[in-house]
C-alpha cells in the first residue's frame, strides 16, 4: 500500500508522463498539450468577427475535450482512491522561508490558507489565483503552447520554438518564485 | 482546401503547436471520433491526471522548490518525461509507425516568434503563482480544488484577451 498512498518518485512519474506523447500520437497523431482547450472554449463562446484568432472550426479538435476531461477525471480518481498521505517533504530553506511569511500548513502540498474560495478576496488570492491564472492562459496562448505542449512534446521533438519557450517558462518561474511570491506574502 | 482558407483568414502565420487542424501541412482529421477512440483519449487524460497528482506536479510548494533551485524532483520528472517522449518519437519515426487508423505520424514545422519569448515568460510567472500549467490546473480542479476552477476561468479570460489584442502584439 505504500506505493499507492505516497507520492511517486520522479523515475516513475516522469516516464509515465512522457508516455502520454507516443500514446496520443499512436491513437490519432495528436499533440500533447492542455492550453489549446482555452482557445476552443473561447471559439465556442465568442462570436465577434474581428477577432480572427477564434474563427476556426473547433469541432475538428473534439479529441481535445475528451483528453482534458480525462485529466480532470484522473485528478479526481487519484485524490479519492490513491491520495498522497503523510507530511510533504520540503527543503528546509523553503520551510523556513514560508514559515517566516506566515504559511504554516504544508500538509496538502498547497497552502490551503491562500488557495481557497474565501481567499479570493485577499491580495494573495487575487495575485496567485486570478492574476496567475490569467497569465497562464494569456502567456501560453501567446507562446503557442503550454508546459505539456512545448516543454514535454516540443522539446522531445527538438522543435526550436518549444526549446526557446521552455527556457522562458523557467525564466518567468524563477522571477515569480524568487521575487513576486515572497513579495506578495510579505506585504500582505 | 478548407484549412488553407482558414489559415489565410487568420492573418498571422500559425504558431499554435497544439492545434493540428490549423497547420498548413495537415490533412483533415477524422472527427467526430468513434466512441472507442474517444474513450482512449479519455484514458490517456486519466493517466496524465493521476501522474500529476502522484508525481506532485500539482503541488504549489514543490513547484516553488523547483524554481528556487532547491530540489531536483520536478526537473528530473520533466527531464525523464522528455527523454521517454524523445525515444518514442525516434522509434516512431525510424520504424515509420502509423496511427491505429493507419495514418502517418508527423509534425508540422513552426517558426520562432516573439510570442515564444514574451508569452513564455508570462506563462512562466503564471506557473509559479498558481503552481501549475494548464494541465496541472485541470488535474487540481479534478482533485476538488474549486478555487483552481476559478484559475482556469481566468486562463480563459487571458486567452480571450490575447485573441482580442493579438494583432497589435509584437
Amino acid at each position: 500500500m505504500h506505493f499507492w498512498n505516497h507520492p511517486w518518485p520522479w523515475y516513475i512519474a516522469g516516464p509515465l508522463l512522457g508516455l502520454t506523447v507516443p500514446l496520443l500520437l499512436l491513437i490519432g497523431n495528436k499533440p500533447f498539450g492542455a492550453s489549446a482547450i482555452f482557445r476552443h472554449l473561447c471559439a465556442i463562446v465568442i462570436q465577434k468577427k474581428e477577432w480572427k484568432y477564434f474563427k476556426y472550426d473547433w469541432s475538428k479538435e473534439s479529441w481535445n475535450f475528451y483528453f482534458i476531461g480525462g485529466i480532470v477525471l484522473g485528478g479526481a480518481i487519484a485524490a479519492t482512491l490513491i491520495p498522497n498521505l503523510g507530511e510533504l517533504k520540503l527543503h528546509p530553506y523553503l520551510v523556513d522561508l514560508y514559515h517566516g511569511l506566515g504559511i504554516n500548513d504544508f500538509s496538502q502540498g498547497v497552502p490551503k490558507q491562500i488557495f481557497n474560495m474565501e481567499g479570493l478576496r485577499n491580495v494573495e488570492g487575487i495575485v496567485f489565483v486570478l492574476a496567475g491564472g490569467f497569465m497562464v492562459g494569456f502567456g501560453s496562448r501567446y507562446a503557442g503552447g503550454d508546459n505539456s505542449g512545448h516543454m514535454i512534446l516540443g522539446v522531445a521533438r527538438l522543435n526550436k520554438p518549444s526549446i526557446i519557450t521552455t527556457a522562458c517558462f523557467f525564466v518567468g518561474g524563477y522571477i515569480g518564485a524568487h521575487y513576486i511570491v515572497p513579495f506578495i506574502l510579505k506585504v500582505v | 482546401m478548407k484549412i488553407r482558407t482558414i489559415n489565410r483568414r487568420m492573418g498571422k502565420s500559425e504558431s499554435d503547436i497544439e492545434i493540428r487542424s490549423l497547420s498548413r501541412s495537415f490533412s483533415l482529421p477524422d472527427d467526430p471520433h468513434p466512441w472507442s477512440t474517444a474513450l482512449m483519449y479519455v484514458l490517456v487524460g486519466v493517466l496524465v491526471g493521476i501522474v500529476m497528482v502522484k508525481g506532485q506536479i500539482i503541488s504549489w510548494l514543490k513547484v516553488q522548490e523547483m524554481f528556487m533551485l532547491k530540489s531536483m524532483q520536478l526537473p528530473l520528472t520533466f527531464g525523464s518525461a522528455i527523454l521517454v517522449a524523445f525515444i518514442s518519437i525516434v522509434i516512431i519515426q525510424q520504424r515509420k509507425i502509423k496511427t491505429l487508423e493507419g495514418k502517418d505520424i508527423y509534425f508540422p514545422r513552426y517558426k520562432v516568434t516573439k510570442g515564444n519569448y514574451i508569452g513564455g515568460v508570462i506563462a512562466g510567472v503564471g506557473w509559479s503563482l498558481t503552481g501549475g500549467g494548464p494541465a496541472a490546473l485541470f488535474a487540481m480542479s479534478g482533485t476538488g480544488a474549486v478555487v483552481m476552477g476559478v484559475a482556469l476561468l481566468m486562463a480563459m479570460v487571458g486567452t480571450w484577451m490575447f485573441g482580442a489584442v493579438r494583432d497589435s502584439l509584437p
